[in-house]
């Protein structure tokens, strides 16, 4: 009896949490959050002539020489795939780490002959995620030149854009600096 | 490391230790059952509870009852996720029509789950329905907290009261645990990430036009999914153009707000709070990074609070901390050092505040950089947590030790919301026992007297995880089963069995997850590991209590070691690495430092 008894407040209490918990503080922090962060809580979804081009927060895949590269990202079939983020989980000893980075490097030194050393790490190494949005102000910069000749403008005007659109550690302190690629792209269609 | 790194650990450090003592003096408040300040509000609904759940709040019991009590809740919990992820396909709230979770996946998401572990096996996003998200994972993050808070004040109130055998109501600490500290907390920390960009919405995914097409080649298939071949028998390879992104949403906010809260861990995505949607901005990712560290330190100070002696609460607040920042520093040093493989491939090695953290950025996101990788790294394994903000698997060999050495000293370093600090006590049993040994006095902590019982059980409960832990390890590594999962080569490889079972066993439900878990061999191994240890462990700290709290009181004499003075901490830090050293250190030795050494760091 006293088994059965406990079981019953056993069940009854975990219907009434998971009424609680699993129910309505959900439901109360979405009404919340539509009604004072809509924007945030929809996804950070941007509109761009009329279409929904993408999210400010989940990267996206760019090989263009006349756009800005992002982080590679590993997740599969192809990157940047929303639906499948992933890091690469590479060891740091892995024998196949080397030669991807070194193709990696190959691959930037290629496209940007003016910058053959003082390659910046982020660009040549996958983002936790698979899906990072964005770059070190300093990737930006070392793709300038090349974005520069691929559009035929002048290199200060990309470099200005640049350092516009740099968003800095929260109150000077917390984070890194960092770019946004998709908005920089969008940016540079705009110039 | 850029000054502008050792500031925000040093902030960070700041606003935990700010929130130490308001937050201890209310938790204290709850569980003592005095007045707090949210009475007004949530009492009704708190008698409301007992009334159609039948409990009885004043009804105190032993610790047997109370053990009975939670494992039945428990496994209540375990059955209800188990079934939520098994009928998902039926149920409403499934906008992606996902099917039925496997049933040996299911099995391992519901014992992490309740056990606090939050290892993930699955890949959430293409997985799990927003309702299993929320009916299931979100209500066991709650009451997987609320019952380790629980265990912890039955232990408290164990060297509390004297000369009796009530240890307090299960089903009342848990109900005010949840709905006084954990709810309030949660629903204020959800909406402010929210804000951040945390999405939380019921939106099926949502998709859009990229802004360059992606080009990528595939296995030519046939209707029936059988690969086309050339008359050779080479695969025919196709180019697939995509030209749009599936976004993915969710109520995801609520959910991570208690994730993090309750050192659960468990993430709405599969990669967890590396991901943007779980942690889109700096402000956060240091949000997150306290809520982490909030309860389980905050708890120190309930303690001292609740004994009466706020010392002995401060005493371990500072042991944990002296184990806890160099981990810190040691994490963040390896990680801005970066891989030694990478050394002269012409990187830019120069970090700076404004431009550029430079360092081992493989599997780390920009946004985070090194400090904030290496700090949320050694707070999310110091606690048992287990959430993730970078890819472990990718860290330096050193870096990568600092959290695995975390967790073999027992989640006891701030360790679990409650299981931690009931670790932590365990081992100050065993200290006291140590050092009565050495000056021939009779061993007492706070006037109760600690005999070869308490002695035997606490050393059961540090004995039995090393020995499950690594036995496992073994048995991984030995079978075709287990080593097929590894993903990386050589000492690496072994460092992900280690790093597995090790987490699981101790209910972080961090991983190196390059390791292909999601088999039925990990699934079912580290599922009965999560479930066995957790509750394992929970008998012989029960068991403690029920023989604490029927003894005497006695008075502080002169051969009475004092249990606050700095000589102690250093004898209790002195046992808690020892106990992790000896058990820990031959297989630390085979894995990441063989790695470090390889690779010429």
């Amino acid at each position: 009896m006293e088994v059965l008894k406990l079981l019953k407040t056993a069940i009854i209490l975990l219907l009434i949490f998971t009424l609680i918990t699993g129910f309505i503080y959900p439901i109360v922090v979405t009404g919340v959050a539509q009604f004072l962060f809509p924007f945030q809580a929809n996804g950070s979804l941007i509109k761009y002539h009329d279409k929904w081009i993408g999210s400010a927060l989940i990267g996206q895949s760019f090989t263009d020489e006349a756009y800005f590269w992002g982080r590679p990202s590993p997740t599969q079939p192809f990157p940047y795939n929303a639906e499948n983020s992933s890091g690469a989980n590479m060891g740091p000893s892995n024998p196949d780490f080397l030669p991807m980075v070194k193709m990696r490097i190959a691959l930037l030194q290629k496209n940007n002959p003016d910058k053959a050393r003082m390659i910046p790490i982020d660009l040549i190494t996958a983002s936790g995620s698979g899906l990072d949005p964005e770059i070190s102000p300093l990737a930006a910069t070392y793709q300038a030149e090349r974005i520069a000749k691929a559009r035929k403008l002048d290199k200060e005007k990309i470099l200005l854009l640049i350092q516009k659109l740099t968003k800095n550690r929260y109150l000077s302190v917390l984070g890194e600096p960092r770019i946004n690629v998709l908005q920089l792209n969008l940016a540079l269609d705009k110039l | 490391m850029t000054g502008n790194g050792i500031l925000q650990i040093v902030l960070y450090f700041l606003i935990i230790l700010a929130c130490v003592k308001p937050l201890g003096w209310y938790i204290a408040k709850i569980y003592e059952n005095k007045p707090c300040g949210l009475n007004q509000l949530l009492q009704p609904i708190e008698r409301y509870i007992y009334k159609i759940s039948g409990v009885q709040p004043t009804q105190e019991m032993g610790w047997k009852k109370y053990l009975y009590t939670m494992l039945v809740f428990n496994l209540c919990g375990l059955l209800a996720v188990y079934t939520l992820q098994r009928l998902q396909y039926y149920l409403p709230l499934n906008p992606q029509n996902f099917p039925a979770v496997l049933p040996d996946l299911s099995f391992n998401a519901a014992a992490s789950f309740v056990t606090n572990t939050n290892w993930q096996s699955y890949s959430s996003e293409n997985t799990l329905s927003y309702m299993t998200h929320m009916t299931a994972l979100t209500v066991q993050n709650f009451l997987s907290a609320a019952a380790g808070m629980s265990l912890l004040m039955a232990l408290i109130r164990s060297l509390v009261r004297h000369e009796t055998n009530s240890l307090g109501n299960f089903w009342v600490d848990t109900v005010r645990g949840i709905i006084y500290i954990l709810l309030p907390l949660s629903f204020i920390l959800a909406i402010a990430l929210s804000a951040q960009g945390v999405i939380q919405n019921f939106k099926p995914y949502q998709t859009i036009q990229l802004l360059q097409p992606i080009h990528y080649q595939k296995t030519k298939i046939d209707s029936l999914g059988n690969p086309f071949k050339d008359a050779k028998g080479n695969l025919i390879r196709e180019t697939v153009k995509v030209t749009e992104q599936k976004i993915p949403m969710g109520p995801a906010a609520s959910q991570i707000a208690i994730k993090q809260l309750g050192t659960n861990g468990g993430g709405f995505f599969n990669t967890n709070s590396a991901h943007p949607f779980e942690n889109p901005t700096p402000l956060s990712n240091f949000l997150e990074m306290l809520a982490i560290l909030l309860i389980p330190s905050a708890l120190c100070y309930t303690f001292g609070l609740m004994i009466n002696d706020k010392r002995q609460g401060w005493a371990l607040f500072i042991a944990m901390s002296i184990l806890f920042i160099p981990s810190v520093i040691i994490t963040t040093y390896a990680e801005q050092k970066g891989n030694a493989a990478l050394k002269y491939l012409g990187l830019n090695k120069t970090a700076s505040s404004h431009f550029y953290s430079s360092g081992n950025m493989e599997g780390k996101e920009t946004r985070f950089g090194i400090v904030n990788s290496a700090l949320w790294t050694s707070a999310t394994t110091a606690t048992s947590n287990g959430s993730v903000n970078a890819m472990l698997d990718s860290f330096t060999p050193l870096g990568g030790l600092t959290p695995l050495w975390l967790m073999h000293s027992g989640e006891v370093i701030f360790g679990g919301v409650g299981s931690g600090l009931s670790g932590m006590l365990l081992l100050v049993i065993i200290t006291v026992f140590a050092a009565g040994l050495m000056v021939g006095r009779t061993p007492e902590y706070l006037g109760k007297k600690i005999e070869p019982f308490e002695m035997k059980m606490a050393t059961i409960t540090v004995l039995i995880m090393p020995l499950i832990v690594l036995l496992l390890t073994a048995i991984a590594l030995s079978t075709p089963k287990g080593i097929s999962s590894i993903a990386n080569p050589g000492a690496h490889g072994f460092t992900e069995v280690l790093y597995a079972f090790t987490s699981m066993g101790n209910n972080n439900g961090s991983a190196f997850s390059g390791l292909h878990a999601n088999t039925p061999f990990y699934n079912i191994a580290g599922g009965m590991e999560m479930l066995f240890l957790r509750f394992w462990i929970a008998i012989p700290t029960l068991a403690i209590a029920g023989s604490l709290v029927r003894k005497k009181l006695i008075p502080a004499n002169s051969g009475t070691l004092p249990t606050h003075t700095m000589l102690f901490i250093i004898l209790l830090i002195g046992v808690t690495c020892m106990v992790s050293a000896l058990s820990f250190f031959p297989s630390l030795a085979l894995g990441p430092i063989v790695e470090h050494l390889m690779l010429g760091g």
